[in-house]
């Protein structure tokens, strides 16, 4: 039992907090008439839920990530080196459906927003408690035909997460029930987001004022109302395909009158606003680690509110620039083009906040931080990036290549992923109450990052170069580029596959048990055991006046 | 763990679901608009082939339902559990009438060959096809809405008849109410785009 000095002293705990005999939730089913299995999967309590969709979504991604790989390994040498082009092209397909609607949307609210939403505002579930354990379901029956549409009638697509008409409507392949399973998981993340809202509007401690609102908590906020904004537009998008499929009506049909087009307004109308349901999220973790890891009140705790819902709204007024190659008036594409840079400021402030945050600060490296510093600067690059690609003149020359794919995984992965993991680092230890490996935790994390610049930088110069994106082959000259991109998915999928074992390994017989406030963090889930018990408060919250004042925590056992 | 004592709450939740509705709807007036603006001329075509004594009537009916569900809540507030009962299955017999209506409607269409993908329409002008292809999309969907709210509406007059919506804990009807409303009020918009171009 070689612990590290440094770790040990985080499990140590905090005599601040009494530590009661008050039993977890994990011992105190909600119902509390129900047992076993059961205790789980007919529960209401927002802990358990947030758990099962941690599992469910781990699941996903593990497979997701698996196919990503493949992808890249198929593409490492020219011509066919592992697959059918036909298989390509539903693999892709599966990728992307997987990773966006059953991993980056639902993941970090399911998961955390479900678990600690909640006690950030000091009260003791989610408004509709049972509408939530019904999100969980819906989440789980849109896995289950996800499933199902890869063995049935024609299998998985092959049109790319996008479903775009006409190929969507002429494919021979298993369109509908995919496009059923991204509507049912669309309603699933519709249901968190309004009982979100009503939740933060609702249930808040009486003592805890808008501007006393933990960051994360009000970046959930915000992204509850763009999924109940948007939504709805994809819900009738999806499900006109489907009506398009049996019915042939033709409304997107130019032989019959309708319009291609209008598919994309109305595909991107929702969609874009959804990789802003997938990075506000993130960034509200970011805001919750940096400051207690620079043991500091964070730099602008308002700019990044108002940012958050300045994201929410203008995020919501710039689809049209997935379309400036698609056929649309040049005032349009001016105005989407100038909407899309406005975008950028918001983002910016954030960036702007965090690394004032850790200037002059007495920083303390851990793993989530680590992360957490990751997360900004592939962020930064994905964003930086993505200013390349709203500009309307670059953009013509970069739509629709390998520049775009490696923009959007430096954003939704580099970003949402790893903040991802950041969460999963900084509330590992409250959730389950057990401790991971440092070390191994940082040998991941520079594997994974490593491994991630080597994977989507050279698909930067590809896709400049003019290498297409969904291509199954590539003239000789893109080679170089492909190969190293697929050692460096490799080194990447080892790192998270790495990180993965570690958290797991915290869970094995001799294990740490974590403090109830093992970083020193000041928001109200580290007031309370770890894991914390049913009702989450076994007295009534203090709510701080300023919810980064970190004046009255003592300071991290390390220093003592 | 309970907010069932927290109307309130339960209203904003309910709002914010109509809400989302209301969007869903939003996504197909904006291709009637789109496509509106593109076959005008068939669009005003299609609109005279529809017939609007039915239309008309139908939205009478509507209009009528939403009153006595309005009606319905006044009645359980103030306790009279017979006549809530009776003002639910006026809105519920609307629903129905309103059902049937829209089937005789559609019958008479499917028969005189415009039905989606049918040859007529097909074959005929491109804006025509996509007028009556949009009028059973949005008609279709808006009927699915009329079932679902009947579902409702059934399931409050259950609860009431049990006694498990009273006086003091009515926010089930009222949601059903609420929901009854939207299905009424995406009508008042769908009769006049479709009913009454000129």
């Amino acid at each position: 039992m070689a612990f590290s000095p440094q770790k040990k002293s985080f499990a140590i705990k905090d005599p601040t907090i009494s530590m009661t005999t008050t039993p977890s939730f994990y011992e105190t089913p909600s119902p509390p008439e129900l047992v076993g299995i059961k205790a789980w999967l007919l529960t209401h309590d927002h802990k358990r839920l947030g758990l099962m969709y941690l599992w469910a979504i781990l699941f996903w991604f593990v497979i997701g990530l698996t196919i990503g790989l493949l992808i890249r390994v198929e593409l490492m040498t020219i011509g066919r080196t592992i697959m059918s082009a036909a298989v390509y092209n539903s693999a892709f397909t599966l990728h992307g459906v997987i990773m966006i609607f059953l991993f980056v949307i639902p993941v970090i609210p399911a998961i955390f927003g479900n678990f600690f939403l909640p006690i950030q505002l000091g009260t003791d579930d989610v408004f509709f408690p049972r509408l939530n354990l019904l999100s969980w379901y819906l989440y789980m029956f849109g896995g289950l035909l996800a499933i199902l549409s890869l063995f049935t009638a024609g299998g998985f697509p092959d049109t790319g997460w996008t479903f775009y008409v006409p190929f969507s409507i002429g494919t021979k392949h298993n369109v509908p029930l995919t496009v059923f399973a991204a509507f049912i998981l669309g309603m699933s993340s519709m249901l968190t987001g309004l009982n979100f809202i009503t939740t933060v509007h609702r249930k808040r401690s009486p003592a805890m004022g808008w501007m006393q609102i933990p960051l994360f908590t009000w970046s959930l906020y915000a992204t509850a109302w763009v999924q109940l904004l948007a939504t709805p537009v994809i819900s009738i998008t999806l499900l006109l395909v489907i009506i398009e499929r049996f019915f042939n009506i033709g409304l997107f049909d130019p032989d019959k009158g309708g319009d291609p087009i209008l598919y994309q307004h109305l595909f991107w109308m929702y969609s874009h606003p959804a990789v802003y349901v997938m990075i506000l999220p993130g960034m509200g973790v970011i805001s919750e680690i940096i400051p207690t890891f620079s043991r500091k009140a964070i730099f602008g705790y308002r700019a990044i509110v108002f940012s958050s819902m300045g994201i929410a709204i203008a995020g919501s007024l710039v689809w049209a620039h997935h379309m400036f190659v698609s056929g649309m008036s040049d005032t349009a594409v001016f105005v989407f083009s100038l909407l899309t840079f406005l975008v950028a400021i918001p983002s910016a402030i954030k960036v702007f906040s965090w690394v004032s945050t850790l200037y002059k600060a007495s920083i303390e490296m851990t793993p989530p931080l680590l992360y957490a510093l990751v997360f900004i600067y592939l962020f930064s690059v994905g964003g930086l990036t993505g200013l390349v690609l709203g500009a309307a003149g670059p953009d013509i020359h970069v739509h629709d290549t390998h520049f775009v794919v490696a923009h959007f995984h430096f954003t939704m992965f580099g970003g949402t992923g790893f903040a991802f993991f950041a969460a999963l680092h900084y509330w590992w230890p409250k959730m389950f109450g057990v401790m991971y490996d440092f070390r191994r935790a940082y040998i991941a994390a520079t594997l994974a990052t490593v491994g991630f610049m080597f994977h989507y930088v050279p698909m930067f110069i590809l896709g400049l170069k003019g290498m297409p994106r969904r291509s199954y082959d590539f003239l000789p000259q893109f080679s170089q580029g492909n190969g190293l991109a697929a050692v460096g998915g490799i080194l990447l999928f080892s790192g998270i596959i790495l990180m993965l074992i570690n958290l797991m390994l915290s869970f094995r017989k001799n294990r740490i048990i974590a403090a109830a406030n093992p970083w020193g963090g000041c928001t109200l889930e580290w007031t309370i055991p770890s894991p914390p018990p049913l009702h989450n408060f076994t007295k009534e919250p203090h709510i701080k006046e300023y919810p980064y004042d970190f004046s009255d925590i003592p300071d991290s056992p390390q220093k003592t | 763990m309970e907010s069932q004592h927290d109307h309130t709450g339960i209203r904003i939740g309910m709002w914010l679901f109509l809400y989302t509705e209301i969007i869903l709807f939003g996504g197909l007036f904006v291709l009637y608009a789109v496509y509106f603006h593109n076959y005008p001329r068939e669009f005003s075509a299609g609109g005279k082939e529809l017939n609007r004594l039915i239309g008309s009537f139908n939205t009478i009916i509507l209009l009528v339902s939403s009153c006595t569900v309005a009606a319905s809540i006044t009645a359980i507030r103030q306790a009279s559990k017979k006549l809530c009962l009776l003002l639910l299955a006026a809105s519920f017999l609307c629903g129905a009438i309103f059902l049937v209506n829209k089937y005789f409607e559609w019958g008479h269409k499917i028969a005189h060959d415009i039905y989606p993908n049918s040859p007529t329409l097909t074959g005929g002008p491109h804006g025509k096809n996509i007028f009556f292809g949009l009028y059973y999309v949005i008609t279709g969907l808006h009927g699915l809405h009329v079932i679902i709210g009947m579902t409702l509406l059934g399931l409050s007059f259950l609860f009431v008849f049990n006694d498990k919506i009273t006086a003091r804990s009515f926010a089930l009807l009222e949601n059903s109410g609420l929901y009854w409303h939207l299905v009424d009020l995406i009508w008042i918009f769908v009769f006049p785009l479709f009913y009454l171009i000129l």
